[in-house]
């Protein structure tokens, strides 16, 4: 099982129910596909960085989900013959959630080392001093 | 070969003095940032869909600011970088923009 993110743009002519619909469909994709679903969020309507056919606005829709290359390959056949979305990616994130991850326990093991080292530090700081770095 | 340094992707660092031409002082252009953005507020993840975060690093005509100007270390260059090939791709960012 890998975590992806699937993220598509939804022409902005589409009604907000027809957006709804569209989630609901997908959502049962993934079901379909023992894929399983962690967050869909609509991310709205934003300007487009480039024309894509020929629209200059378009709907954010993210899906991120837990399953196997199954899943996203019927997730993206799914999202190519639907007309409504023109464009989309996957974005594989469970590395760069590993390593997101890594550093915060990295970080977090160097602060309770720093605060550690202070009580024991020899001279009292001045309070401005501890101000500053409390 | 260090390039001339008044390219554009400078907008957001007004206190830098554009001096054109081949006369002016070399010193002082804008100051570079000390520290690495993402270090200093301690952002593992670079975010491409965070497009006003990342669009910072990215000059007026859409390409990637070095980090000789923005002051990001090379960890995070490497994933800021990434990060903004990812958005140019969802069309949060921009391949290139005309002026």
């Amino acid at each position: 099982m890998r975590n992806y993110e699937i993220i598509f743009i939804v022409r902005p002519d589409v009604t907000e129910e027809d957006v709804d619909k569209l989630i609901a469909q997908m959502e049962g994709v993934v079901a379909g596909t023992k894929g399983k679903l962690e967050k869909v969020e609509k991310m709205g309507r934003r300007r487009l960085a480039y024309r894509v056919a020929k629209q200059r606005e378009g709907i954010y829709v993210l899906f991120r989900l837990q399953g196997s290359g199954d899943t996203v390959k019927e997730f993206e056949r799914r999202l190519k013959v639907t007309d409504t979305v023109i464009k989309y990616m996957t974005v594989r994130i469970d590395e760069d959630l590993e390593r997101a991850e890594k550093f915060k326990a990295r970080r977090s093991k160097q602060e309770s080392k720093r605060r550690r080292a202070k009580p024991a530090a020899p001279s009292a700081p001045q309070p401005a001093a501890e101000a500053t770095t409390a | 070969m260090p390039a001339p340094r008044n390219n554009p992707g400078d907008a957001e660092r007004p206190q830098g003095r554009r001096e054109g031409g081949p006369s002016g002082p070399k010193k002082q252009f804008f100051r570079r940032r000390k520290v690495c953005k993402f270090c200093e507020e301690a952002i593992d993840f670079i975010d491409y869909k965070d497009a006003r975060l990342v669009g910072g690093f990215v000059s007026e005509r859409g390409k990637i600011l070095p980090r000789r100007l923005t002051g990001t270390c090379s960890t995070h260059q490497r994933s800021l970088s990434l990060a903004i090939k990812r958005a140019r791709n969802i069309a949060l960012l921009p391949f290139a923009t005309g002026a």
